[in-house]
């Protein structure tokens, strides 16, 4: 754990220069979901930052809120109120297009249901994003070749999810995440359906690209994966409840080796 | 986005689920087909009709003795004896829209040859009767004027006559019987066919006349044959014969006429309208039958975007802009109805020839017909695709993706 890993509550950021930007910063977000009488207040006053290089780990009971909380850094949704600043961008500013150009390019999506396109191959599916971007033809085939590579897959390009484990599922989503090379990842319990071993494995993937400079923000229920980030976020009641660094930080690389191989 | 892009997800959709994408096609498929059959039978049936008339004579007036009421009700009968042959004489010189002109009568009788005899139409009339209905000889030739002056025994026989007295034998040179009287064969006519549900081929002419004097006893017309340069030309014949007729035939203003006058132009032209009604309400049903394929494009496509809501929340969370995906739809209806609207020229052309050849009309496969139908698919995929296309391209990706 180093000093530049540093977490930055919202409040303590408010002198920060153009240089030390955080890539995300949300000050009092709110989101209520209308549903005829009854509203439900699913987040109530967001305000934090995530530098670049950070990976933090979003805990939380069910219900606390970190999905809606995702869905609007992923500018899937919009607050009801409040601001979100990505790479110091206003979003609420932005129309529906340069929407679409932000979640193609600058983050990469990783669904808990994995959401891959059925009968479609692995290759395929991970090249989907560059289809939506300026991405010539030959490039297309070489990145997602590349991502899947990354991942672990590089032999499985031709299968369709079908014919696919849940862990290379989830890898294979990894994969399209990262095809754009985008400076964001963020995870809405990418291991919620995995085993334990294919958990660590798709953590060992997340702390490599974090490595190379890839900010990351998951969500996990499970404190043992929290344990793989550099800072928590504990959500309860759609507030945040703790803001922490991760102490005694565990390296995926090195728990593989104390684990059991099962078969992928 | 590039379109080959857009366009290799859209053929994917459709592979994908092909027995719809068939069963969708069909009704662009059946529209199309239907349009191009439709038309092609209407105007085959006009060709047709035009056919059977100009074979009656190229640009011909028939000028019949009797009035016909008006609206048809009653044609000119030909009983009345109004029509002489200075008439004749007096149209070829007074109507400068007639070139020729051919008087006739007709009557029928039995005809004799050897052990064989037939019933017939015997046409008593001038050499000028073959020029005006444009009547070529099978063998032999026609009389010649000097026959009508000399009101010669000769005659010339219709096919059906031939195959009914000489099967298999020559029949020029032979002399048959006409009641009583013998009349040298001296040339056998081409066959015409039906027209008007009448056998022209079953037919004797002779010296106008050898017919008035050896056979009827009369000296009246029954008609005469006009003809005039060109189509355009024969209205005018007919108004100028008209004048004329009534101005010899001493008719007062106000009086019917004691003759008819009827232009093959204007029977055509009735045909023709009625044909051209006839195409229009079976193209017309034939287009509905192509809009209601549209709506059952729109239908499926509607179908298609509700099943793959979470397709379309995967793609617009991934980065596709409302536009793309709206393309991508809009494509997916455009190449169903573009590839039903191909199979259905397909379908309609050969379906033209199938008709075509099994009544014996001519084979008419009308370029617009196929050329408007396969636009007017595309224009169906646009307009029915749109709604559906435009439907999955509003849609949350948030709930897209939370939709079951
Ligand atoms: N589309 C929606 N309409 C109405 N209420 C919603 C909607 N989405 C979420 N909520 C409500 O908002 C609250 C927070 O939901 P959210 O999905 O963010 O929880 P979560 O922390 O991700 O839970 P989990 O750990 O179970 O995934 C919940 O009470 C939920 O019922
Ligand atoms: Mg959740």
């Amino acid at each position: 754990m180093t000093v530049e890993h540093q977490n930055i509550s919202a409040t303590s950021r408010e002198a920060g220069t153009k240089v030390d930007e955080p890539v995300l910063r949300v000050h009092d977000l709110h989101k209520l979901y209308q549903m005829g009488d009854n509203a439900v207040h699913a987040l109530r006053g967001i305000s934090a930052s995530v530098m670049k290089g950070e990976f933090v780990a979003v805990m939380g009971s069910s219900g606390s809120g970190k999905s809606t909380f995702m869905n609007i850094l992923g500018c899937l949704d919009k607050p009801t109120s409040g601001e979100y600043r990505l790479e110091g961008v206003d979003v609420s500013r932005l129309d529906k297009k340069q929407l679409a150009g932000i979640r193609n390019r600058k983050i990469g999506f990783v669904f808990q249901g994995f959401n891959l396109l059925a009968r479609t191959t692995a290759l395929e599916n991970t090249e989907l994003p560059t289809l939506y971007s300026q991405v010539s033809k030959s490039d297309r085939r070489e990145r997602a070749i590349a991502a899947l590579q990354m991942v672990g897959l590089g032999q499985r390009t031709d299968h369709f999810p079908s014919q696919l484990s849940g862990g290379q599922q989830q890898r294979v989503a990894i994969a399209r995440a990262l095809v754009n090379k985008p400076s964001i990842l963020l995870a809405d319990e990418p291991t919620g359906n995995l085993d334990s071993r294919t958990s660590v494995e798709v953590m060992e993937i997340f702390q490599n690209l974090n490595e190379q400079g890839l900010t990351i923000i998951l969500v996990t229920h499970e404190p043992d994966i929290a344990q793989f980030a550099k800072r928590v976020l504990v959500f309860r009641d759609g507030k945040i409840r703790r803001d922490e660094n991760v102490k005694d930080r565990a390296v995926a690389a090195e728990v593989l080796k104390t684990m059991p191989v099962l078969e992928d | 986005m590039d379109f080959l892009a857009i366009l290799r997800i859209a053929v994917r959709a459709l592979a994908r689920n092909k027995m719809r994408s068939i069963l969708t096609m069909l009704g662009i498929i059946i529209g199309v087909g239907a349009v191009i059959a439709m038309v092609g039978i209407g105007q085959g049936a006009d060709q047709a009709m035009q056919k059977q008339i100009a074979s009656l004579g190229a640009n011909m007036l028939y000028v019949t003795s009797g009035s016909a009421r008006f609206g048809g009700a009653r044609l000119g009968s030909g009983n009345t004896k109004t029509l002489v042959s200075s008439d004749v004489a007096a149209i070829l010189k007074e109507c400068p829209a007639v070139t020729a002109a051919a008087p006739g009568t007709q009557t029928s009788a039995q005809v004799v040859f050897g052990n064989d005899n037939w019933g017939t139409r015997v046409t008593g009339t001038t050499p000028e009767y073959f020029r005006v209905r444009a009547w070529d000889f099978a063998s032999g030739t026609g009389f010649t004027q000097n026959d009508v002056t000399t009101a010669a025994n000769v005659a010339v026989i219709g096919e059906t006559v031939r195959k009914n007295l000489f099967p298999g034998s020559q029949a020029v040179g032979q002399t048959i019987r006409i009641g009583t009287l013998p009349f040298l064969v001296v040339g056998v006519l081409a066959a015409k066919g039906q027209s008007a549900g009448e056998d022209q081929d079953d037919t004797i002419v002779a010296p106008l006349t050898t017919v008035q004097k050896k056979i009827t006893g009369q000296p009246w017309l029954r008609f005469i044959l006009v003809s005039a340069p060109s189509r355009s030309l024969s209205y005018a014949a007919r108004e100028q014969m008209e004048s004329l007729l009534r101005d010899r035939h001493r008719i007062r203003e106000g009086e019917a006429d004691d003759f008819t006058v009827r232009n093959l132009a204007d029977i055509a032209d009735v045909a023709s309208e009625a044909s051209k009604i006839m195409t229009v309400l079976l193209g017309s049903i034939a287009a509905i039958s192509l809009l209601v394929g549209g709506v059952g494009i729109m239908n499926i496509m509607l179908v298609s975007v509700t099943e793959r809501t979470r397709e379309i929340g995967t793609r617009l969370a991934i980065g596709a802009t409302e536009s793309d995906v709206q393309k991508q739809f809009l494509l997916e209806a455009v190449l169903l109805c573009l590839l039903g609207g191909l199979i259905g020229i397909v379908v309609g052309v050969s379906s033209c020839f199938l008709i075509a050849t099994f009544v014996g009309w001519p084979i008419v496969t009308s370029l617009t017909a196929i050329m408007l139908s396969a636009a007017f698919s595309i224009c169906i995929g646009v307009f029915f695709g749109f709604y559906p296309a435009q439907k999955a391209a509003r849609l949350n990706p948030i709930d897209a993706l939370r939709y079951e």
